[in-house]
């Protein structure tokens, strides 16, 4: 007997909004789909109505997690728009700052993982631990979420003495905890049980349907942009790209622990090496009429900003093209075959960040189960429709 | 005066009231324990170091709107939580610890009652299996086929662990195999593999990680309880204190020698021996992720049972030598 169950929008096991139907013969699954489109915002669009330096607060808020992701990835695209180079002690202070936000995507998502597979004490423990480097972050930058500490040019904050010694000091409470991690999330025979051998996706696999950031890298493909393209100051700074080869979610998960390490010992030279001078350079108010493609590598993967300027002081188009999309077609390859107790395990695995990813509206009609896709031009045409071509009026007149 | 103290016996210790607030203080000892292993407070705010929590939980879910869906066979689903909380109090009642005499059989204590308290303690899976069965819903539907999916795993080697210690006792009254490994403390250690066998297997039967799979909350919602709601969920979630209660009680009589003296050191007795079974249980809950189905029955078949055979080997090649 198959049938179909729904997992999403609404489920605990998802922290956003996103559908995936699974066909299930039993306890395996047959066939999945994922529906999108819960959580448009339309920020893009908004973001031709913004000038450059206020998309910076806009692009920040893409997302909660990798929130300086989105901000570095739109600055770094409009800094070669506006051809200025940011100063060197800028520069290494933004990648301090991403390195420090990778470190707590990271730390999140094992305790995720954790509490995904009924591992709730890992859970705890993970996340008792992220809030160290959530304190580094708000000592630096003053936030735990939205750091805002970039700016057109360079960044907004500057590191003293004081700042630099407790952020190493903190780093070496990090480093044992994560070690003590990395032992337990492969070792305890429990956790291994639901980890191994689940969410298989092979080499080829991995690389034809575009998968990126871990999922990639734990099917064996050393593919990291901070490696193959440097952006900012990766070029001089010493690290290893981090790969496993059991392709599931084991690899994954060691392939998120190896990286944490990589990131400890990237925070730490650039703390030792930090250049003196200025952190910024004051920026122009227009763009130049031109097109730049922005690559960064955020803990979920590659993400990818696409920036069109046409001479004033605002974008003429912004495309954001997040790591967790380009994941979605692996996600659907790994969930088939396997069991339904596996899918919030698979589909935590690519760490999957909906509000940064969604692009479109669908309707479903309930009776008839018949979709279509609505473009923001036509969702404005029907609510005009609707209206009938007037502006809404106010509901309640004063006085009441 | 049989009449009083049989009353006594049901009403006040160990009937409903004790067994309700004993369930709820065990209830409490879990999360407190289960908290502090995970480097949390756990309850803190009703009562001194939030002792009174699970009792405010209780009455805050009875208050509390009752839904039956439209689809779902209704006498079934409101009869079930109240069926379920009656049989664990009466296997609560077969435990030996007060108004039991170890030379006469009473209807509380009687020869073959540790059958029937396993049967007792069976029961509550074929509750949950029906409950989720009876909802309608999809992800009730799939935890009620886990529950028994389970139950195949974890049942014989269940039994055969806590039958082990009742034949070199030679007795199927629980009164009297406590009594015989009081007598004879050493033959108690021969049953520590057993102990160990059977603390997975209750582990397993309350449904308690790693075993929480009919109700493993990020794979499918509630599992069987996905549509109970208010004073149902609220007795149901009674039913697997009194239960997680029972079954600690069944390990600590078996296994841990029982609950001799009078009135006062019996009720003594029972709570630190139910503690321990309890902490151990806590234990296994706070160290070990949930597994799938599949594996659990792996773990049964290919470990649990025929170690629990082969404990049951050495037990009658044991008593052969004795006798």
């Amino acid at each position: 007997m198959s049938f179909e169950i729904p997992i999403g929008p609404q489920h605990p096991a998802l922290k956003e909004p996103v559908g995936v139907r699974v066909t299930v013969d039993g306890e395996i699954i047959r066939e999945a789909d994922l529906r999108l489109g819960y959580n448009h915002r339309g920020v893009e669009k908004l973001a031709e109505q913004k000038t450059w330096i206020q998309n910076i607060y806009l692009m920040e808020r893409i997302c909660g997690i990798c929130s300086h992701s989105h901000a570095t990835c739109y600055v770094q695209g409009v800094e070669k728009l506006m051809e200025i180079e940011p100063p060197k002690r800028g520069l290494y202070i933004r990648i301090l700052v991403s390195e420090l936000e990778r470190v707590h995507s990271h730390l999140l998502w094992l305790g995720v993982a954790g509490h995904e597979a009924g591992f709730d004490s890992f859970f705890m423990y993970v996340w008792r631990d992220r809030e160290i480097v959530m304190d580094i972050l708000e000592t630096i930058s003053g936030n735990r979420v939205h750091y805002a500490i970039n700016t057109i040019g360079g960044v907004r904050r500057d590191l003293n003495e004081l700042q630099i010694k407790h952020i190493l000091e903190s780093l070496e409470v990090l480093r044992q905890r994560s070690a003590y991690y990395q032992k337990l999330g492969t070792t305890e025979p429990s956790f291994v049980a639901r980890l191994a051998g689940v969410g298989y996706l092979s080499k080829e696999d991995a690389i034809a349907l575009c998968a990126v950031g871990p999922t990639l890298r734990a099917s064996g493909v050393p593919m990291d942009v901070r490696k193959d393209d440097p952006y900012a100051v990766y070029d001089e700074v010493p690290f290893e790209v981090c790969t496993a080869d059991t392709c599931d979610v084991l690899g994954r998960t060691v392939v998120r622990i190896k990286e944490l390490m990589q990131s400890y010992n990237i925070i730490e030279y650039l703390l030792k090496n930090l250049p003196a001078g200025p952190i910024a350079v004051r920026p122009p108010r227009k763009a130049k009429p031109n097109e730049v493609v922005s690559r960064y590598e955020a803990p979920r993967g590659e993400n990818i900003h696409y920036i069109k300027s046409n001479g004033s002081d605002k974008p003429e188009r912004l495309k954001v093209r997040a790591p967790t999309l380009a994941n979605y077609a692996a996600t659907i390859k790994m969930l088939k075959n396997g069991f339904i107790a596996d899918v919030p395990l698979i589909f935590a695995a690519i760490d999957p960040c909906i509000c940064c990813a969604e692009r479109s509206v669908a309707i479903v009609d309930a009776r008839s189960q018949k979709e279509t896709v609505v473009t923001m031009s036509s969702l404005g045409q029907l609510s005009l429709k609707n209206t009938n071509y007037k502006a809404r009026k106010r509901e309640a007149e004063w006085p009441l | 005066m049989a009449t009083l103290r049989t009353l006594i016996y049901l009403i006040i210790y160990p009937g409903l009231l004790f067994i309700f607030f004993y369930a709820t203080f065990a209830e409490w000892y879990d999360r407190k324990l289960y908290a502090r292993l995970q480097n949390r407070m756990g309850p803190t705010h009703t009562g001194r170091a939030g002792i009174l929590q699970p009792i405010a939980d209780f009455i805050k879910l009875m208050s509390k709107e009752d839904i039956v869906p439209e689809r779902a066979d209704r006498g079934m689903f409101r009869a079930l939580p109240a069926f379920g909380l009656a049989i664990v109090s009466v296997a609560m009642l077969l435990l030996p610890v007060w108004n039991y005499s170890l030379r006469s059989p009473s209807p509380t204590s009687f020869n073959g009652d540790i059958i029937v308290l396993l049967y007792l303690l069976s029961l509550p899976t074929f509750i949950f299996f029906m409950a989720g069965w009876s909802s309608t819903n999809l992800f009730s539907t799939v935890g009620a086929t886990r529950v028994l999916t389970m139950l195949f795993g974890y049942e014989v080697p269940l039994f055969l662990t806590v039958l082990t210690p009742a034949i070199l006792a030679n007795s199927w009254r629980l009164a009297e195999i406590a009594a015989f490994y009081r007598q004879h403390p050493l033959l108690a250690l021969l049953n520590i593999p057993a102990f160990i066998i059977a603390l997975i297997c209750v582990q397993a039967k309350l449904e308690r990680t790693p075993f929480d799979i009919p109700h493993a909350d990020t794979e499918i919602v509630g599992g069987t309880f996905t549509e109970y709601s208010g004073k149902k969920l609220a007795l149901f979630r009674l039913m697997m204190d009194v239960e997680l209660v029972v079954a600690a009680g069944l390990l600590a009589t078996v296994f841990l020698g029982g609950f001799p003296g009078g009135l006062i050191p019996a009720l003594i007795n029972f709570i630190i021996k139910t503690l321990f079974v309890i902490f151990l249980l806590s234990l296994l809950r706070a160290t070990t992720s949930r597994i799938r189905v599949d594996q659990v029955m792996a773990l049964s078949w290919h470990y649990l049972a025929p170690l629990a055979v082969f404990q049951l080997l050495i037990i009658i090649l044991v008593k052969g030598l004795i006798s």
